[in-house]
């Protein structure tokens, strides 16, 4: 196996080490303590009062502006690093063209501020 | 420089990295909770902090873990429970993929892709899962409430993070951690290397922001929103009991530890002091001792920033979070890609 998947699958193990780990320390756990559960115990939390509906209950969720920017913004950095680390072979050329690239995608970041998106409604 | 691993065979190696992984998860998040959460936070509140466990308090960690190990372990009965009790494993798991990348010297690292860095920050996010998973499995509205703040803070500093670390690979010139660490230590200042070129200087404004996207994704205050207990109880946290919520905890500082020893890898030079000083030019003919002195060193600069962190945590109340996410859009990102672009242009022209 060459040296670069054995990088991979030393990943593995320390992923396996993990789960390992939690599933030592949770068997541990389920050995020493007790487990009485009841009805009371298993009620949700909701400040001492009983639970008012469903836990899963709809509440406006705002971050879906936040979350479509995240991935123009997150596939922007894809783009812009593997320019980074050569940034000398390319020189004032790839310059150029990465700081229109970069400006353009700040433009979008402007457009979204002025229609007042990035606004705590 | 392959000496070990003509020696060991594969799965001794592997072992090896293994144990040294433990290691190096567990032992920062330890010595990060005694001595800044128990003694830092009690001392700057004018109180002792534990005291009766061992001398000053120091077996305190082991007698807590004593006793979470003999709590009930309980799940709300609307619970989706397989995913509710798989969530704080898949955050603990995030630190334990994240510490691969980290080197600990010339030779004692765990593997040396690379895309070190990109690879980091990629499964930096990885917690994202397991907390918005832990909010919506416990089927309770302070839990559900705190994973989707979490999950929106989580993606708005994930980008100042990201574009942070392009100014340090620009000027690096690669994304592999350790050519990082070599390139800030025989790197030059304006023609004097007496320090080498830690980025915290060259690059101090990527410095700031990612010290402070790396509170926000730990979640520590003024960024913690996501378990603010005045408003949410505990956040996405609210329902666990007993060992998975340790496992939270644990998850928490350990990973507090590993974003500090990335942050000295890219910003403070890593495990390695100026070649100059020993009259070494590249990673060949850095001595095996530095196998030995690098963690030494990387463990002082992680105690350096996570006290920072800690000061930080303990200094400011808690944003509010339209202003959190109001900072992170209209400051962060903005100065950030100013930041490529200066640096950039800076790197190109000398």
């Amino acid at each position: 196996m060459s040296l670069f998947l054995r990088d991979y699958l030393t990943v593995v193990w320390f992923g396996l080490a993990a789960v390992l780990l939690a599933g030592l320390l949770l068997g541990l756990a389920a050995a020493v303590r007790p487990s009485h559960p009841n009805r009371e115990k298993q009620m949700a939390y909701e400040s001492g009062v009983d639970p008012v509906g469903m836990g899963w209950s709809q509440s406006q969720i705002r971050y879906y502006v936040f979350a479509l920017l995240f991935v123009i913004f997150d596939v922007e950095a894809v783009f812009i690093f593997p320019w980074a680390a050569n940034i000398e072979r390319y020189g004032v050329f790839g310059l150029v063209v990465m700081v229109a690239f970069i400006v353009l995608l700040l433009d979008g970041l402007v457009y979204a501020w002025k229609r007042g998106l990035l606004r705590w409604v | 420089m392959y000496s070990l691993a003509i020696e060991i065979p594969y799965w001794g190696q592997s072992l090896l990295r293994v144990l040294g992984g433990l290691v190096a998860v567990l032992l920062p998040a330890g010595t990060i909770v005694y001595v800044f959460l128990f003694k830092m936070m009690s001392f700057m509140q004018s109180r002792l902090g534990p005291m009766e466990a061992g001398p000053y308090g120091s077996l305190q960690l082991i007698a807590e873990v004593g006793k979470w190990l003999q709590k009930e372990d309980i799940a709300p009965e609307k619970a989706d429970v397989r995913i509710f009790k798989m969530a704080p494993i898949i955050v603990l798991l995030s630190t334990f993929l994240l510490v691969v990348v980290v080197p600990f010297g010339p030779d004692a690292y765990f593997t040396d892709f690379s895309v070190g860095i990109f690879y980091a920050l990629a499964v930096g996010s990885v917690s994202v899962i397991g907390i918005l998973v832990a909010g919506w499995a416990s089927a309770n509205k302070y839990s559900l409430l705190g994973g989707l703040r979490a999950a929106g803070q989580l993606i708005a500093y994930e980008l100042p993070m990201v574009l942070a670390v392009v100014g340090v690979v620009i000027q690096a010139g690669s994304m592999n951690l350790q050519d990082i660490v070599v390139a800030q230590n025989t790197g030059q200042i304006f023609g004097w290397g007496g320090l080498g070129n830690p980025y915290v200087i060259t690059q101090f404004v990527g410095f700031v922001i990612f010290m402070i996207a790396v509170q926000a994704e730990l979640t520590q205050a003024p960024f913690d929103m996501p378990i603010a207990e005045s408003e949410l109880v505990s956040g996405y946290m609210t329902e666990y009991s007993g060992f998975r919520f340790l496992m939270f905890f644990i998850g928490e500082f350990a990973t507090a530890g590993v974003f500090a020893f990335i942050a000295s890898v890219l910003f403070l030079g890593g495990w390695g002091v100026p070649f100059g000083w020993f009259g070494w030019e590249s990673l060949d003919q850095v001595s095996n001792w530095m196998n030995i002195g690098g963690p030494l060193i990387m463990f002082t600069k992680m105690m350096v920033l996570t006290f920072i962190i800690m000061w930080v945590r303990f200094s400011y109340p808690r944003f509010r979070e339209d202003q959190l996410q109001r900072f992170a859009w209209k400051v962060l990102i903005p100065v950030s890609l100013a930041n490529i672009v200066v640096t950039a242009i800076l790197k190109v022209a000398f």
